[in-house]
């Protein structure tokens, strides 16, 4: 065999392996970005897929039953009531009116099941006061 | 003073632009007046950039929030180097400091080679303008940092701002943007290097040798903003984890592979002239890489938790790129006849054959983390449906790509170039195979069970073995001829040749930070709600609440914390105070881990909050050999250092040799 032919081949199996490891990370961890307003049309459909949805955090939604946590995402207007079940910390920036993105399963009674969130700063980039500011 | 800002910035875009085209149609019509004054140009753009960016962080220090940006990232308590750090810490300042950092390396290699490479520096000039120009048309018309809140007619002062974001008031995260950036902005000189030798198809390696330095100490700068911005995540996000695969991080880390890749196929093309194509493409990629992570990071198109606000400027990224990668393909291409290689490969056992897997197995890596990172925004075009994936693809790819890495470490460097024959191979390498495999055997022994963690070890051991034996030949070599101990001697050999020892101990130090990765196969994790005097354990340690407080820091922000007992086997080692604070001025909470960390393993207490019946949320891990990727980057850190030192250069005289003495009187007869 050719030098050449030997290294291709050699460097034909080691993409190969690595290609299939990649086809099988994709399937494993493929999480579908989904509107509020989708998931509320997904009904049934949605239940055994990986989804992660975004949203504004509703004020004063935010509740803490055991090493649970209940919130609600805003979007457009609708609302979903959120569960998040994993045992990472919340990340610091998750308050009131933080944009929110949640990863998990939508459950058959339409409250999802978040296993992971995280939280952007709320509008920090954006935000520019309305008239002149003065804070203590 | 931000009219003097903002002037300074478009005078800046005007001398850049002079100095790209005086710089093209000097060379071109051979005008030296015209070359002369665009690299005048270049100082003077320095100059302006330098101004503007001086005016900006004063308006920053002495709290000017008139001004949109610096309303938005500072205030009135925050310690002044933090309102220093603000320069970068927003959109439009860190793309001020973007171009300054590029008007300062630009005018630099000017300097440098203000007597050399008179063909090539106009267009080495023409390249690094160019891109000057592209930033400064950010600064000064699309995202001024000087812009105002107000008109600024009749209001005066505006009270105070919003403050950077508590989470980047850390030691770390001020040095860890701007080395970052000394890493993103400093391969511009490399690629335009690159491009001048092309363009004035330079025979030789010239531009290889000159940028060297160049792209070392750029990869060094790069390497340290990494690591620094795991380190912080570590200890200040709270979650435990160094490296989350974030779009973001994964931005800062393609070029790195690139250059990674690039630092070792350059010696390829200067020992045997060959892969110089692909050394082109290389150098291009990591620059291309650099303005695409720069875009990455602030365009929102792909969802990050680091990721800057939404914004406009992403379009004229892409425009830049578009324009860029084809001016770059197609010299690239009408140039070939150029780049042939000298020699061929002549064998897969050679030291080429293992530079090429090393390019190889690293480019898929790049490659299999840029898919990864883009994965939505591909299969939104695709498919009409936003997919994304997560750390385990990441992992699962990367982690064989890695320990293939650790091998190729250990392999590289005792493989000879051209051809090795299996038995020279078999005697390079029975020792360090042997104690790979004695060291996993032993493992697997003890319990350990984890596949990827014992061929991780086993191929740690195989390496740093192979780089003792080296250390050890050559010393033992000159301390034989020299009469010097070993360690002199080890200090001599490194010394001859900085380039290759000094490699061999930056590969030490990345072996040692593997060893700190491989601990994470073997994490402890558990969330907890404790009472006052309640306990739990986890893995030796157990935990004990013992006392709560709460308090507020001089209106900066309130604090509330649990007190923490910390025991392992019965014996009380430490009190620790994990707290969680609240900024009044940005409304934004953050927790202060407690962190114990030693070489074996870090135990790490968050306090996630308070439960319903005076009890608080611990969260509770316990991180084996994390220490050691700080170490093992420090160790990095020396020997980059020790590839800059220049070769000590030995001087050689003709030796008088005496062949005998003879007394005046014998010689007659």
């Amino acid at each position: 065999m050719s030098k050449n032919l030997k290294f291709g081949l050699l460097a034909a199996i080691i993409l190969g392996t690595l290609g299939w490891l990649a086809a099988g990370g994709v399937e494993q961890t493929a999480t579908y970005y989904k509107e509020i307003s989708e998931i509320q049309k997904m009904g049934n459909d949605g239940v055994d897929k990986r989804l992660r949805v975004g949203g504004d955090i509703k004020a004063n939604s935010i509740v803490r039953k055991g090493d649970k946590v209940h919130f609600t995402l805003i979007q457009n207007q609708l609302q979903l009531d959120v569960v998040y079940m994993g045992k990472d910390p919340l990340p610091d920036t998750f308050k009131d009116g933080s944009q929110a993105v949640a990863e998990g399963k939508l459950t058959s009674d339409g409250t999802f099941h978040a296993t992971k969130v995280q939280a952007k700063c709320a509008s920090k980039y954006e935000a520019k006061p309305t008239g002149p500011v003065t804070r203590g | 003073m931000e009219n003097l800002g903002a002037l300074a910035i478009l005078l800046a875009f005007c001398f850049a632009v002079y100095a790209l085209i005086g710089s093209i149609v000097g060379r071109l019509s051979r005008r030296p007046f015209l070359i002369q004054s665009g690299q005048r140009a270049v100082y003077t753009v320095w100059a302006l950039v330098t101004v503007a960016a001086g005016s900006l962080i004063y308006s920053i220090i002495a709290g000017d929030y008139r001004l949109a940006y610096v309303w938005e990232t500072s205030n009135k308590t925050m310690p002044v180097q933090y309102k220093f750090a603000a320069w970068w810490g927003g959109q439009a300042g860190s793309l001020l400091f973007w171009s300054w950092l590029l008007a300062t390396y630009s005018a630099v290699v000017v300097f440098q080679n203000r007597k050399k490479f008179r063909e090539m520096m106009p267009w080495v000039i023409a390249v690094l303008m160019s891109t000057q120009t592209f930033f400064l048309i950010l600064n000064a018309f699309v995202v001024s940092p000087f812009k105002l809140l107000m008109a600024g007619k009749g209001v005066i002062d505006l009270g105070d701002g919003q403050g950077l974001n508590p989470l980047l008031q850390y030691w770390t995260m001020v040095i860890h943007p701007p080395m970052l950036y000394l890493g993103y902005v400093g391969f511009s000189v490399p690629f335009a290097f690159a491009m001048g030798s092309l363009i004035t198809k330079q025979p030789g390696e010239e531009w290889i040798k000159t940028t060297r330095r160049w792209t070392l100490v750029t990869w060094l700068f790069q390497s340290c903003g990494i690591v620094l911005g795991s380190a912080w995540a570590y200890a200040v996000l709270g979650w435990g984890g160094y490296w989350a695969w974030d779009p973001v991080e994964n931005a800062s880390l393609l070029p790195w592979i690139t250059a990674t890749a690039f630092l070792h196929s350059v010696m390829m093309q200067e020992k045997k002239g060959m892969m110089k194509v692909w050394n082109m493409v290389l150098v291009s990629s990591t620059f291309f890489l650099c303005i695409f992570g720069t875009f990455l990071t602030r365009s929102g198109v792909v969802q990050s938790v680091h990721a800057f606000a939404e914004s406009p400027i992403g379009k004229y990224f892409v425009t830049f790129l578009a324009i860029g990668i084809a001016l770059t393909v197609y010299l690239i291409l009408n140039r070939l006849d150029f780049l042939k290689s000298e020699s061929q490969l002549e064998s897969v056992l050679s030291r080429e054959s293992s530079f090429m897997f090393n390019n190889l197995i690293l480019l898929a890596s790049c490659f299999s983390v840029l898919w990864g990172t883009l994965f939505p925004v591909i299969t939104e075009y695709a498919m009409g449906e936003k997919i994304s994936v997560d750390k385990p693809f990441f992992d699962r790819v990367n982690i064989p790509i890695a320990l293939f890495l650790l091998l190729l470490t250990g392999v590289g460097p005792l493989i000879v170039w051209r051809r090795s024959s299996f038995e020279s191979l078999k005697r390079a390498f029975r020792w360090p195979t042997i104690l790979g495999v004695a060291v996993a055997a032993g493992l697997f022994a003890s319990g350990m069970r984890h596949i990827y963690a014992l061929m991780s070890f086993m191929l740690c051991t195989f390496v740093l073995t192979t780089v003792a034996m080296e250390f050890w030949k050559g010393s033992r070599a000159i301390s034989s001829k020299s009469g010097q101990n070993l360690v002199m001697a080890m200090i001599e050999l490194t010394h001859r040749n900085t380039r290759r020892y000094g490699g061999y101990l930056v590969h030490v130090g990345i072996v040692i930070m593997f060893i700190g990765f491989t601990g994470a196969a073997f994490n402890l994790d558990k969330t907890v709600e404790l009472a006052q005097g309640q306990s739990t354990e986890i893995g030796p340690y157990s935990i004990k609440v013992t006392g709560y407080e709460e308090g507020e820091e001089r209106d900066q922000y309130r604090w509330d914390r649990v007190i923490v007992d910390l025991s392992k086997n019965g014996e009380h080692l430490d009190t620790v105070k994990p707290e969680r604070r609240f900024f009044i001025a940005s409304q934004t909470p953050t927790t202060q881990v407690a962190l114990r960390r030693r070489l074996n393993e870090d135990v790490y207490l968050n306090f996630a909050g308070t439960g319903d019946a005076n009890t608080y949320v611990m969260q509770a891990y316990v991180f084996p050999l994390v220490t050691w990727i700080w170490l093992g980057f420090l160790v990095v850190l020396f020997g980059t250092l020790v590839c800059l030192v220049p070769d000590k250069k030995k001087l050689v005289f003709p030796r008088m040799e005496v062949v005998g003495i003879g007394k005046p009187e014998t010689v007659q007869s």
